[in-house]
């Protein structure tokens, strides 16, 4: 093999860590209250345009704390005036509401930002380059990486490590149950929109200076988060840590042999077959009341 | 999502009611308008990848017929504007039929989309209407496809690669030079391609490698790798709308270091990668910078309106407005035929730059001068001055076709 191709592999790898950061919290969302929640994107670039209108106010840095805490507690609104009514009802239900939602708000930040796209760059200090031998890789992407796997591994421990996370996990399995043994889970719903949403409003922090920042950014990336999603297995963390990565292999893979026009295509191919022979994902759990 | 949808008679009903309300309340109001205003027809993309130009565009339409009708309207009567979201070809074809149907439009104008440009052109024919394209560059709307209803504010491809390749011949970046080229995977960046490499063969160039890029990725990282593998002369980019600043804002990230230069292009996109990414070479119909009188009145009034300077996709719908109002005043008539044959006779307009523009009778496309930008880099006075430009091509001494396509390359034959 090529050190190309062997670049190509290891760049899509990194690649797909983009995804989780928004796989991950539209996993947790469907897992616990049963919604497919089609408006995750927008979440995504209303963190992206909160980066570019604070970012000159509180610096990058600050936007990275300061951005998915605002769209957190704007996660825990829509949840409670919204989702709350639709954890119980038919899934269909549910997803008109989101894409609706997607809709209004992708056309309320054109009407408050206008339809051109805004400019956002890479700050000073995250400028340059990593070389390794023959791998190039940008600094700000090395940066981007590590603190997505830090809040992914954040989010593992709280969902497997912590008491917290055993009611959201016992949730996700068995409701009622939870329920007939004295624990609310409303509080716990909020808690998992508010992260969920949050993690997509870091996305849209770090990828601002990296992506184009437009109204319509977040129907760009729902699809693949979805798709990663669906191939990883519903409620499977590491499922959808893995599929993300597949999915960036594949892609990497696909460029690197010199198909750069499949490369979009080719996750979607991966889906339909994950679909045809494993509906449950690769890593899917058998959750009782979806069954 | 439509087929989760299921109408309920009750829906049905009310959708019913609701609109044949809205019908006998909207028609009266029409046929009592019509001796004393004059409609105009505006399509355009306004949302999905194209929407961000089309905002430009609606703009520069509004500020044209405002300005319309302060000096008089056009034949003593008050000029109008229909506007509307032209979404897709099919959506742009019935949007299109609707309006002159129903509406009585004098004439469309407007559209980005190639493919929306044909199935207009398409309802301009059957409806004897004349319709003037100001963003579809594809060569086979003014070869394959010209039509003798169909006119062209904005440039052809050719004119935009020929444009960018004369400023790349005088820096020697084409004789014996490789190009990497990535391109849009549908039909502009196909056409595009096509335009291309034809001067890129003619001119002694070659590529080192020739990618299609879907429209849909984002990430750019994976083909920049191979860039810098490849190690070209020039990186040429045939790509269009958001993948421009997306490939932009990547190219500066990872510090690649050669040339960049582009044969499609939007001052929009520049200013979305802003000026610590922009880079390169691009051709342009028309920026905010060009000195000229009408030039500066026209990005004076437009800043003034909308508090940012015009996007060169304003410079084509404001002028193709004014264009139809200034031919209608002197013609005193609003038929199209007259128009045509008006326009065919090589009727002459300012448009805003050194020397005037006319249509071309063969294939209806304006011949005008172009220019090509290059990045200023951090010296930018502000968020919107990022770059130089060159000036106006061809050459004052040259004839304006000399950009354009020859008969042979692209073949019109009009019914």
């Amino acid at each position: 093999m090529s050190t190309l191709f062997l670049q190509q592999i290891a760049n899509g790898l990194l690649d797909g860590v983009y995804y989780l950061l928004i796989a991950l919290g539209l996993s947790l969302i469907f897992s616990l209250g049963g919604i497919v929640n089609l408006a995750h994107g927008a979440f995504y670039a209303i963190g992206a345009y909160l980066t570019v209108v604070l970012g000159p106010h509180i610096g990058f840095g600050g936007a990275m704390f300061v951005v998915p805490g605002l769209v957190a507690i704007l996660g825990v609104l829509v949840e409670r005036l919204l989702f709350q009514r639709f954890y119980r009802s038919d899934p269909i239900l549910s997803l008109l509401l989101t894409f609706g939602l997607a809709m209004v708000a992708e056309q309320l930040l054109r009407m408050i930002f206008g339809a051109p796209p805004l400019s956002y760059s890479i700050p000073g200090w995250l400028r340059g380059q990593i070389f390794l031998g023959d791998f190039i890789y940008s600094r700000y992407r090395g940066t981007l990486i590590l603190i997505a796997a830090t809040c992914i591994l954040a989010l593992w421990f709280l969902l497997n490590r912590t008491a917290f996370g055993r009611v959201v996990r016992a949730g996700v399995q068995n409701p009622d149950m939870v329920g007939a043994l004295g624990i609310a889970l409303p509080p716990y719903m909020m808690a998992v929109a508010a992260i969920g949403i949050g993690l997509a409003g870091l996305a849209g922090v770090l990828l601002a200076p990296i992506y184009s920042i437009h109204p319509a950014m977040g129907q760009e990336i729902i699809t693949p988060a979805f798709v990663v999603v669906v191939i990883g297995g519903l409620g499977s963390f590491w499922g959808v840590v893995a599929a993300a990565l597949l999915v960036g292999l594949v892609k990497g893979a696909t460029i690197g042999l010199g198909y750069p026009q499949f490369s979009t295509a080719v996750i979607y191919l991966m889906m339909l077959l994950v679909l045809l022979f494993r509906p449950r994902g690769l890593f899917g759990e058998r959750i009782q009341r979806f069954e | 999502m439509s087929a989760f949808i299921r109408p309920s008679r009750r829906g049905l009903i009310k959708a019913a009611g609701a609109t044949a309300l809205l019908g006998g309340i909207g028609m009266p109001g029409i046929s009592r308008a019509q001796s004393d205003v004059l409609r105009f027809g505006h399509l355009t993309p306004r949302t999905g990848f194209l929407g961000p130009l089309g905002e430009f565009a609606v703009m520069a339409a509004d500020l044209a017929v405002e300005e319309i009708n302060a000096a008089g309207g056009v034949m003593g009567r008050k000029l109008e504007i229909l506007k509307e979201d032209s979404v897709n070809p099919q959506t742009a074809s019935t949007k299109a039929e609707r309006m002159i149907e129903r509406d009585k439009v004098a004439c469309i104008i407007g559209e980005i989309s190639s493919a929306s440009c044909l199935t207009i052109a398409q309802v301009a024919a059957r409806t004897k209407t004349l319709y003037v394209n100001t963003g579809g560059n594809s060569d086979a709307l003014r070869g394959a496809n010209c039509n003798k209803f169909m006119f062209h504010v904005e440039s052809q491809n050719s004119m935009y690669v020929k444009t960018c390749g004369r400023s790349l011949m005088q820096q020697g970046l084409v004789k014996g030079k490789k190009w990497f080229s990535l391109t849009a995977d549908y039909a502009f960046g196909h056409d595009l391609l096509k335009v291309a490499k034809r001067f890129m063969e003619a001119n002694g160039g070659q590529f080192a490698a020739d990618k299609l890029v879907p429209t849909d990725l984002t990430d750019f990282s994976a083909l920049l790798i191979e860039i810098r593998n490849a190690k070209p002369d020039l990186v040429i980019s045939n790509l269009a709308g958001n993948q421009i600043t997306n490939f932009l804002k990547q190219y500066s990230e990872f510090g690649l270091t050669f040339p960049v230069a582009g044969f499609g292009f939007d001052t929009a996109l520049a200013w979305a990668a802003g000026k610590d990414n922009f880079g390169g070479t691009w051709p342009v119909v028309w920026h905010h910078l060009i000195d000229t009188p009408n030039s500066k009145k026209f990005v004076q009034a437009f800043t003034a309106k909308y508090k940012k300077p015009p996007e060169n996709q304003a410079w084509g719908d404001y002028l193709a407005v004014k264009i139809f109002a200034q031919t209608m005043n002197e013609i005193k008539s609003t038929d199209s035929m007259k128009i045509i044959e008006h326009w065919e006779k090589g009727a002459t307009f300012d448009v805003m730059k050194t020397r005037e523009g006319y249509f071309r009778k063969s294939d209806h496309q304006m011949m005008h001068e172009m220019y090509t930008v290059q990045a200023v880099g951090a010296s930018a006075k502000n968020q919107w001055d990022i770059f130089s430009s060159s000036p106006a091509v061809p050459a004052a001494n040259e004839s304006l076709e000399v950009i354009a396509t020859t008969a042979e390359e692209n073949e019109c034959k009009m019914a």
